[in-house]
């Protein structure tokens, strides 16, 4: 074992410090916010000791936001659940197109599959827009402007990689020789995909899911571009409310909390397999 | 096993279906993507073109006017130097942060292993809500960033709503979002370099930095190359930050690539502009994505060998 003088450790121990700060505080202070009432954000020096208050929350939750000058309508919640509805539908029509192709690129090297293979990974890297900006035309054309179906597809660039490119190494992990021994006993190569390949690479599979879900739900920039007001997911939705009249800081806080809070918790769930789903299945963690 | 025993091993009477199967397998997502591509084509076809959404009957054939008209346009310029200042700077300093941090949490105890998952909340959050944020926490009127600012004689600290902290600001956010991607990679690349070199240098009493700089900085290259080449890839293409916190301004002082590109839409529907301003960058991430992905399958394939 290295030997560490007391001053290494203690200056470790302030570096640590530090980072745990600047990267938790923000989280920290919006949480804190959200349970504030306007009067308590707006005083300075900005106070750590408050009374909670739920109301930010019941103004998202019920929709309606009771001021001075009226009742105000806040559509959170409709962005709230046309982020789930996007992701949730996004990631399974992703598993169901790319489980199959994962398979067939790690199991058969067919002519062209590696270069199918990496055109899908391109979409990965090539900016969003170069694709948005003429596919907001043709939607118009299309009649797919502002539909779920419409964003769903577009929302295939995020998830399709992900899931092709992390699913495929999970079944190159699965040593040919059990599928093969099952295909022997007679079995059709459906069978054989279903009772041994899913079943084997199946926590690789929530896994990358789970991911998919994640960066679908962050995303901004494609609903940004092709959906209006009511087919908005939170994240371009609480930006609209920072613009908006009426609305008060803690109700923007509030809203961050309920959106950041389901990425978050997934993220907590699925740890172990973020390394390698960050880098595509470049590096195991 | 290899192919070829594969062939000669497998059961008869699949082989028409064993042939075409993989091309089956593949065939939906192949589809749901080329959908995708032709609006790429038609970004090319675009680019060459004088198209105004506001005059539609002008539009017309200009070959490479957009992209001359660009030599002299000193927007244009202005958007390529902020772009590529806000790559390198965030990707350097998400590089150099990332590093110290995953070496401070390198040794695998409760605590630290406690530490890096809670330091990979920042990356979950959507960059665009980090903005948010961060723009909540810099409000001039209310923000505790901005308090904090006046206790120590900075009074009006403007943050993103003055050109010359704009960028500052961005990039705080950027690094906050980011950092977290590069030190989580580099750090399961620390984990998982051999112990012996560290031991036999430590028998020898080699000193830490002869350490550092020869055993350690080349067995960790090739996890740097790839979380650095990944994030200049994201980087250069930044718009969710950059646009949720600023919209490109004040001014033009943001006008990075997607944001100048979606202004040009939108705002002054020059559709021809834009596309350019896109097939620019996107040959700019092509090239970067080629070294990226060479770099990418040599680790994967070393990832692969461990399973």
């Amino acid at each position: 074992m290295e030997h560490t003088s007391l001053l290494e450790r203690i200056l470790r121990g302030i570096a640590l410090t530090l980072v745990v700060i600047f990267f938790m505080f923000p989280i920290v202070w919006i949480f804190m916010m959200s349970f504030q009432t306007n009067e308590t954000i707006l005083r300075i020096p900005p106070q750590l000791v408050f009374k909670p208050t739920l109301a930010n929350y019941t103004a998202l939750i019920t929709g309606k936001l009771t001021t001075a000058a009226g009742t105000l309508d806040i559509a959170f919640m409709r962005n709230l659940w046309n982020s789930v509805f996007l992701s949730v539908t996004s990631v399974a029509v992703a598993l169901l197109l790319g489980v199959p192709a994962a398979y067939a690129f790690a199991r058969h090297k067919f002519r062209g599959s590696e270069d199918i293979a990496f055109t899908l990974l391109s979409f990965r890297f090539a900016p969003a827009l170069l694709v948005l900006l003429p596919l907001t035309l043709y939607f118009q054309k299309l009649g797919l402007a502002n539909t779920y179906i419409g964003l769903i597809w577009v929302y295939q660039l995020i998830c399709l990689p992900l899931i092709l490119w992390i699913v495929r190494g999970y079944f190159e992990d699965i040593p040919a020789d059990i599928e093969y021994a099952y295909r022997i006993a007679g079995h059709s190569w459906f069978a054989t995909f279903r009772k041994i390949a899913l079943p084997l690479a199946g926590p690789g599979i929530a896994a990358a899911g789970l991911l998919a879900f994640i960066f679908a739900w962050n995303n901004f920039v494609f609903a940004l571009v092709l959906a209006s007001a009511d087919k908005q997911p939170v994240t371009v939705g609480a930006l609209a409310f920072i613009t908006s009249s009426g609305i008060q800081y803690g109700q923007i806080s509030a809203a961050i909390v309920l959106s950041i809070t389901p990425t978050l918790a997934l993220a907590l769930y699925a740890q172990r397999y973020l390394v390698e789903g960050l880098s595509l299945g470049a590096v195991k963690g | 096993m290899t192919a070829a025993t594969m062939q000669r091993n497998r059961p008869s009477g699949f082989r028409i279906s064993k042939r075409v199967l993989p091309y089956v397998l593949s065939l939906p997502a192949l589809l749901v993507c080329i959908g995708i591509l032709i609006p790429f084509f038609t970004s090319v076809v675009y680019s060459f073109q004088r198209y105004r959404l506001s005059q539609p009957w002008a539009r017309q054939f200009n070959w490479g006017d957009n992209y001359i008209s660009f030599f002299t346009d000193p927007r244009f310029w202005n958007t390529l130097e902020i772009s590529l200042l806000y790559a390198g700077i965030t990707v350097l300093l998400e590089l150099l942060l990332g590093l110290g941090i995953a070496m401070l949490l390198q040794k695998r105890s409760t605590l630290n292993n406690f530490i890096s998952i809670m330091l990979l909340m920042p990356l979950m959050t959507a960059p665009a809500l980090a903005a948010l944020m961060w723009k909540l926490m810099t409000n001039p009127g209310f923000g505790v960033l901005s308090y904090l600012a006046s206790l120590i004689g900075l009074h009006d600290f403007r943050w993103a709503s003055s050109p010359s902290t704009a960028l500052f600001t961005v990039v705080l956010v950027d690094i906050w979002v980011y950092t977290p991607f590069i030190m989580i990679l580099l750090l399961a690349g620390l984990r998982s370099l051999p112990t012996q070199p560290f031991e036999a240098a430590a028998l020898d009493g080699v000193p830490r930095s002869f350490v550092f700089f020869r055993i350690t900085l080349p067995m960790l290259t090739p996890y740097i190359l790839t979380a650095t080449l990944f994030r200049l890839l994201d980087s250069i293409q930044q718009f969710d930050i950059i646009y949720a916190m600023t919209q490109g301004g004040p001014g033009d002082t943001l006008t990075v690539f997607q944001v100048e590109a979606y202004l040009n839409f939108f705002q002054s529907t020059n559709v021809g502009r834009s596309a350019a301003l896109m097939i620019i960058l996107w040959a700019i991430t092509y090239f970067l994505s080629n070294i990226f992905i060479k770099n990418w399958l040599r680790l994967r394939e070393r990832a692969r060998g461990q399973a």
